[in-house]
């Protein structure tokens, strides 16, 4: 029997609930590629790192050699807007992502995320409140989707009842981050995914002529009306950049929550502690970036000139898979890598990234994900999983749960 | 049986740290952590438990941390006794005490010195001594400028536009107030990172209000008949009235303690071998003192085998490591302290860094950005090879540019980078003043070939 190419066993949703075997797997070859026009794939903990600071290695596709295209081109998915900061590189990139940075967080704005905790706090106990007499929940649908969808509506300044709405016209935008089904990209798809992308673009648009007319103190009119040293941004780059903070800005979070929940659920006597002791929601929220990172893959990287890893020269214009999960579990890095120890002395996780991209939203990422995996464990009384392992997105690049039945004996 | 003396030592052993700041504090923690039950001491001269520095010349003086507030955070409890306000006042190694200046003595099977640097005073005492005239160096030094930049000063004067200079002249324009700044140099941060970098940092300056006065010396501070300084002469023969002034000529290394204990201690420091151990004044290493942060002087692979005495908060924490774990394990364990320099700076909120050893480039290129937009990485070169990196608001991609100073990698720098700019293209002399002229503010100091060199080249004085 012939095995599959092992970078396309981690895509193959099979693989999903647990892909850390295979991650194993890969480490053992530190540059893999498998196939002509197939990803160099690195994933141990060293390189990643290194490459995630290495000037020769861009985000941007215009630099990916006309044979790595995968079925859904470089073109295709813009739907007419500009590619966000994500996918540019210095000086344009930096460029953008300051004067996004002077309107979410410090030093200019040093407050916007701190502040939010009061509100932060209400909102999850809202949704807590909100299980009402039920004694088992899904606790994505319920809880882990609508608390940052409510946070970053918040801070954006997108109305909340809008959700319905863009969430499908997000759906499909993250459907293309997954490379399987880029690859396997029919013209169907491929229209969906810039049409949504330009209805996205659209709303946005309306809401950011609103705030140019009258600001208010959210991110959009802050984005509409920067005239910091570095300028103001273009109408069209504002609503690149919005599109990005509205994807980047729940749907991680929603999987680190998930993946937390779970975790902990595997994990009872952290839980406990958890119960006991807020203070520790830091740690695990650290360990849980590690251990089980909602950013699995970083897909989108190549390299301006032939780079040599490991006495294998990776050439110019190649697509680069950074296999962040399987550097997170790298024992030359961590020690027992595979267990789950919030204790952990030294957490320098990739979970965010790191380099110039490194993750824009983390503060916010962090404080909720504290707020709300020590609320559940403070309030749900006896929680326990009903299903192990639950059903899981089909995405292998953001990887999380898609239902997370749980059943607890009541609320305190 | 020297393995058992060892043994001994982990477990009963007496082990003292003269010098109770940042290295001091972290070689306690880790020789706890690597099993050390024995007793423990740490003599400081400052009142206090080991404090953070480099928020003394930025947030402090800014009032977003209060300069009695920097402590260090403890990694751990370490069980020690704390001899704090009080200088070690010399050291007799053949009986193993060091004598304080209160006139107690203190016995160690092991010693571990990390007496640091201090600020480099006015060197006219009289002068020195006038009202208004400021050194910054401790929390002490921090807590009583910031008081009097507090009160509005007509104008600060600042003399030396190294590093903390130019930090405070940051601090200072922030707040609001006038300021002039001195330097013997053409240019801010020469010393540190040559006239290329320096034409940057002296723009920034100027953009930001500062009245910067190079190639001069400031001759006489004048006071007024209360003892207040009033004003500043300088060497063209103009004087600049101003009622603070900051004085900031670099350290100078606390050895002074250790004159005739036969140690290898002097004005450019303590010398040690790779793995911390001090060397006595006949160049033979000793087994039972170590040396760590400010005050050491090791020999670096990286850089010819050349002393290196670095000024670094990184290094200060990687060599008390070091030290620690080698004070308490057997030779074939020992670690040799092979940290690559790096230090950072922030002024007018432009985050400066560096790794490697700027000064001993001779050649500059700017590999990605610009120096006219102040945003980028300059790589430095010597002997065809890269030596050290500096970034103004780049930092994140100088992870990269110390791997290709550990790898030895070619210079000029071959390959493509993002955002190389046409300005990139062609390597430029670095411009570091002649070494046998004094300036301000380098925190690294070659200070000559190892004994285990073999070469007979002069190497004039870098200081």
């Amino acid at each position: 029997m012939t095995q599959a190419p092992l970078f396309r066993q981690i895509t193959d949703f099979a693989n999903r609930a647990d892909p850390y075997p295979l991650y194993t797997e890969l480490r053992r070859t530190p540059v893999l590629h498998e196939e002509e026009g197939g990803p160099y794939v690195v994933s141990s903990y060293y390189d990643i790192e290194a490459l995630l600071h290495d000037p020769r290695v861009s985000s941007d596709a215009a630099n990916l050699a006309a044979s790595e295209d995968d079925g859904l081109g470089m073109g295709d998915e813009t739907g007419g807007l500009p590619p966000s900061f994500l996918r540019l590189d210095p000086p344009e990139h930096d460029r953008l992502r300051r004067i996004a940075n002077s309107a979410f967080g410090p030093p200019h704005q040093p407050r916007r995320i701190e502040n939010m905790r009061g509100e932060l706090d209400g909102i999850v106990t809202g949704l807590i409140d909100g299980f009402g007499d039920a004694r088992e929940v899904d606790l994505v649908d319920q809880f882990a989707y609508p608390f940052p969808v409510t946070v970053i509506c918040r801070l954006l300044g997108v109305p909340r009842e809008d959700e319905p709405r863009f969430r499908s016209w997000v759906d499909p935008l993250v459907a293309t981050l997954d490379p399987d089904t880029r690859r396997s990209a029919d013209p169907e798809f491929v229209k969906t995914a810039q049409e949504s992308r330009m209805q996205l673009g659209m709303y946005l648009a309306g809401l950011v002529e609103q705030r140019t007319k009258e600001p208010q103190d959210d991110v959009l009119s802050d984005l509409a009306n920067s005239r910091g040293p570095d300028g103001a941004m273009t109408m069209m780059e504002v609503l690149s950049t919005a599109v990005l903070l509205l994807i980047a800005g729940h749907e991680t979070t929603v999987n680190l929550i998930t993946n937390g929940m779970l975790t902990l659920l595997r994990h009872p006597e952290v839980l406990g502690r958890l119960r006991e002791d807020p203070g520790l929601s830091v740690r695990i929220v650290e360990e849980l970036l590690r251990y089980e990172p909602p950013v699995q893959i970083v897909p989108q990287r190549t390299c301006i000139t032939d780079i040599e890893l490991r006495g294998t020269t990776i050439p110019k214009g190649s697509r680069i898979w950074l296999m962040i999960a399987a550097g997170n579990r790298d024992p030359e890095r961590f020690k027992e890598p595979d267990r789950f120890d919030p204790d952990r002395e030294d957490i320098q996780h990739l979970g965010f990234g790191s380099g110039i991209h490194s993750c824009f939203g983390a503060p916010l990422a962090r404080l909720e994900t504290q707020i709300a995996l020590s609320e559940l464990a403070r309030r749900l009384e006896n929680p326990r999983l009903v299903e192990d392992p639950p059903p899981y997105r089909p995405n292998a690049v953001l990887r999380g749960p898609r239902h997370l039945n749980v059943a607890f004996d009541g609320l305190r | 049986m020297p393995a058992d003396h060892v043994e001994w030592i982990r477990r009963e052993g007496r082990i003292v740290i003269v010098g109770a700041s940042l290295a001091g504090l972290r070689a306690a923690e880790t020789l706890r952590a690597e099993g050390f039950t024995g007793e423990l001491t740490l003599i400081g001269d400052e009142p206090y438990e080991p404090y953070d520095r480099p928020p003394l010349s930025k947030a402090a003086l800014l009032g977003m941390a209060s300069p009695r507030h920097t402590e260090l955070p403890h990694r751990r409890e370490i069980d020690a006794k704390w001899r704090l306000g009080v200088p070690a006042s010399g050291l007799d190694l053949s009986a193993k005490r060091v004598r304080l200046a209160d006139g107690d003595e203190v016995e160690y099977d092991r010693l571990l010195i990390a007496t640091g640097v201090r600020a480099r005073p006015w060197p006219k005492e009289a002068e020195a001594r006038l009202d208004g005239v400021f050194l910054l160096r401790t929390r002490d030094d921090a807590t009583r400028l910031l008081q009097k930049l507090k009160a509005g000063p007509r104008r600060v004067f600042i003399i030396g536009a190294g590093f903390a200079g130019c930090e405070v002249a940051s601090a200072c324009r922030e707040m609001g107030l006038q300021v002039t700044m001195a330097e013997r140099a053409g240019a801010p941060l020469v010393g540190a990172l040559g006239g290329v970098i320096g034409a940057v940092a002296a723009d920034l300056q100027t953009e930001n209000g500062v009245d910067l006065r190079t190639r001069v010396t400031v001759t006489a501070l004048e006071g007024d008949t209360s003892g207040r300084v009033r004003a500043v002469h300088l060497s063209d023969e103009s004087v600049v009235e101003a009622d603070v002034v900051v004085v900031s000529l670099g350290s100078l290394r606390n050895t002074e303690w250790l004159t005739g204990s036969g140690l290898g201690a002097g004005p450019r420091g303590i010398a040690c071998d790779a793995g911390c151990r001090a060397f006595d004044f006949r160049g033979i290493v000793t087994d039972d003192v170590f040396v760590a942060g400010d005050v050491a002087r090791s020999p670096h692979a990286l850089f010819g085998y050349q002393f290196l005495s670095l000024e670094h908060w990184g290094n200060a924490v990687a060599q008390a490591e070091t030290a620690a774990h080698n004070m308490i394990c057997r030779g074939a364990d020992r670690r040799p302290h092979l940290w690559t320099p790096a230090f950072w700076s922030s002024q007018f909120r432009v985050n400066i860094k560096s790794v490697g050893v700027p000064p001993m480039g001779d050649q500059i290129m700017i590999t990605q950005g610009s120096l006219a937009e102040r945003r980028f990485v300059g790589v430095y070169g010597y002997q065809g090879r890269v030596i050290a990196a500096v970034s103004f608001d780049n930092n994140r991609w100088l992870e990269f540019y110390r791997r290709q100073i550990e790898r030895g990698a070619p210079f000029p720098v071959e390959f493509p980078t993002m955002d190389r700019r046409p300005e990139g293209r062609q390597p430029v002399p670095a411009d570091f003043p002649d070494p046998s002229l004094p300036t301000h503010g380098p925190t690294v100091t070659l200070s000559g070939y190892s004994p285990a060199d073999q070469q007979l080249v002069f190497t004039p004085a870098r200081h």
